[in-house]
């Protein structure tokens, strides 16, 4: 009843491989954009944009990245937080030497950047499987680090070692540095995040993305059947390194603003990107915003609760707070081990019945 | 190259294309272990080759040559009237061989329809651009081989379960959404690793029928491994003999089976 698909027919193949082949959940994908675009550049204020909305936005963008390499090509990395640092500093540096270039293809030319740097150190996994990959990339993250840290050219030598966003506008309106409005960074944030959502699930449900999984699912027959597995994991790679690159640079130059590269994109940002897909749902784009938002909102959630519904004081509640997340993730790993989109999935079959379940 | 030419009638009146595929003097070694030893034998244009002997004899190794997951240690292998040069398997999957395994390898995380279309991957070449952005060439690809695949589909009669991730599927209906993406392809040569490995009377009969099906509509090759002799010398042309990596016996159902040599390989036979 809630949830009706009766009387729902697909009568060409291109109906019944778009998107949202059912026609509710077309008309709230349609709704929630709407909302997205029109409703909450109105009502967004400082606290929501920096605290929930842009990190969740960006997240959401390197979640979906680490993805598609981790989720449909099976190809498991831990470089995340390195490849972040990538679009970053391209990003920077391309802001600083062409000051006159707008700052969107900037940081859609920094996703290219990190695509690039992505191959290179994605060529291993054409030899190693699994946990020897995962090491591998472990690997590209502390090199990137070092070599951002260690050469000043990265940094354009600035003094602290640190790199600042300067002023840069679209159509007029700032969208980095300190004088930013809250919606127009929201706005910018959102359109590279629907972007990227929508590229991201043409490429899966198409040719690429069943190349993709069949390496993943079983590489050797995925070579039988015609599958050049060369090209498969390297674009994979690409791809994810690709939107990596591009969150790494929004979370620079949008969001934080000023970065230090240890910092901003140590090996916790892998972790964190990891945990969100994991328990997101791999092989999802749903699960990567989902798993987006737990990460972001839970620890809001919790201090909000913990010092403002409870008055605790905030030492206290930042330590428990740290508890909470990690048990809330074990259980709901036992409960559900393939993450919020699989749940999801189950509600809306039940959706789908109820309220006649037989 | 008159033989090649040459177009042969069988029996029951089939009729035998020429040469498509000839291995001329294979031999397979694994370290100090020979698992193919100096075979020979051709493959004709639309008949049904099988290929048997006991375990450990060398037909898997075999069709693994034939696939290019192996390549032969001496011998060549010839394929549409030249010889094949050492190849990657995804390069002879794009030359028209394709196959299915005898421990079913389907994808397990993806639906039937997935499966089917993989086999089409090799026929699907738009642009990643294209693709990104879902319009122009890749949604046009999209759509005429989604055609194919289901017309396949239709024919092994798997409507029903095509959204059905594979994982889900009983161990029949997996051994024929394999045979599935086998054909989706649309292959010159299709190879068959037991078909009808671990499967009852009835399924047997159903998958045989597929085999003969295939064959009689598309005019498919098919090269096959299987044990059963019933269904082997029902379903084939001609038979290939391996024991102990070396060709014991070729021909008709009926020469093989009145051949001193696959008897005793089969029966055993007394040493004295």
């Amino acid at each position: 009843m809630i949830y009706r698909e009766a009387g729902d027919f697909s009568t060409t193949y291109q109906q019944d491989s778009q998107t949202f082949p059912i026609r509710f959940d077309r008309y709230r994908y349609y709704a929630i954009l709407a909302v997205a675009f029109l409703l909450v550049p109105f009502f967004i204020n400082d606290y929501w944009a920096n605290a929930i909305l842009l990190p969740f936005l960006i997240y959401a963008i390197a979640a979906i990245g680490l993805n598609i390499l981790v989720g449909y090509c099976g190809q498991v990395s831990l470089g995340t937080g390195g490849f972040m640092a990538v679009g970053a500093y391209a990003c920077y540096k391309l802001m600083t030497s062409f000051p006159d270039v707008n700052i969107f293809f900037h940081v859609i030319l920094a996703g290219f950047v990190t695509a690039g740097v992505g191959v290179i150190f994605g060529l291993p996994s054409l030899r190693i499987k699994g946990f020897y990959l995962a090491v591998a990339t472990l690997a590209a993250q502390f090199f990137l680090v070092w070599m951002f840290n260690k050469f000043g050219w990265f940094y354009n030598y600035s003094a602290s070692g640190q790199i600042n966003a300067p002023e840069r506008s679209v159509f007029g309106i700032v969208v980095t540095g300190p004088n930013t409005h809250a919606w127009a960074t929201y706005l910018f944030c959102l359109v590279f995040c629907v972007g990227a959502a929508l590229i991201a699930r043409n490429l899966t449900r198409g040719t690429m993305g069943r190349t993709w999984m069949a390496i993943r699912d079983m590489d050797i027959a995925a070579e039988i059947i015609g599958v050049n597995p060369l090209k498969a994991k390297m674009t994979a790679f690409a791809v994810s390194s690709f939107f990596v690159g591009v969150a790494g640079a929004l979370f620079f130059s949008v969001y934080l603003g000023a970065v230090e590269v240890t910092e901003a994109f140590g090996i916790q940002k892998s972790f964190i990107v990891l945990f969100m897909i994991i328990i997101g749902g791999m092989g999802s784009i749903f699960g990567s915003f989902a798993g987006a938002a737990f990460i972001v909102l839970l620890p809001v959630f919790l201090k909000n609760v913990l010092v403002g519904g409870f008055g605790w004081a905030t030492d206290v509640a930042a330590h428990l707070e740290l508890m909470i997340l990690g048990g809330l993730i074990i259980t709901f790993l036992i409960l559900e081990p393939h993450g919020l989109a699989a749940f999801w999935k189950t509600i809306k079959e039940k959706l789908r019945l109820w309220p006649f379940p037989h | 190259m008159s033989e090649m030419a040459a177009e042969q009638i069988t029996a029951d009146g089939r009729r035998i294309g020429p040469v498509v595929m000839e291995m001329k003097n294979i031999t397979l070694r694994f370290g100090g272990v020979v698992a193919i030893q100096d075979i020979s034998f051709d493959i004709r244009e639309g008949e049904i080759r099988a290929i048997i002997g006991p375990n450990g004899a060398g037909k898997s190794s075999m069709l693994n040559v034939i696939s290019g997951f192996y390549v032969p240690s001496e011998g060549e292998v010839w394929y549409k009237g030249a010889r094949r040069p050492a190849m990657k398997p995804y390069m002879v999957a794009r030359q028209g061989i394709a196959r299915t395994f005898q421990n079913i390898a389907l994808f397990e995380g993806m639906s039937v329809l997935d499966n089917v279309m993989t086999g089409r991957l090799t026929r699907m070449n738009s642009s990643m651009w294209s693709q990104a952005l879902w319009k122009g060439r890749a949604e046009a690809e999209e759509v005429a081989n989604r055609e194919i695949a289901e017309k396949v589909i239709d024919f092994l009669e798997i409507q029903h379960i095509r959204k059905t991730p594979v994982a889900r599927l009983p161990y029949g209906l997996k051994k024929r959404v394999e045979l599935a993406r086998a054909l989706a392809a649309e292959p010159t040569i299709l190879l068959l690793d037991e078909p009808m490995a671990g499967m009852n009377v009835e399924e047997k009969e159903d998958m045989s029928r597929f085999i003969l099906d295939v064959n009689d509509e598309f005019g498919t090759t098919i090269a096959l491994i299987e044990h059963d002799m019933g269904v082997v010398m029902d379903l084939s042309d001609r038979v290939v003999v391996m024991d102990y990596g070396k060709k014991i016996g070729d021909g008709t159902p009926d020469e093989v089976r009145n051949n001193q040599a696959v008897i005793d390989a089969y029966l055993g036979v007394a040493h004295d």
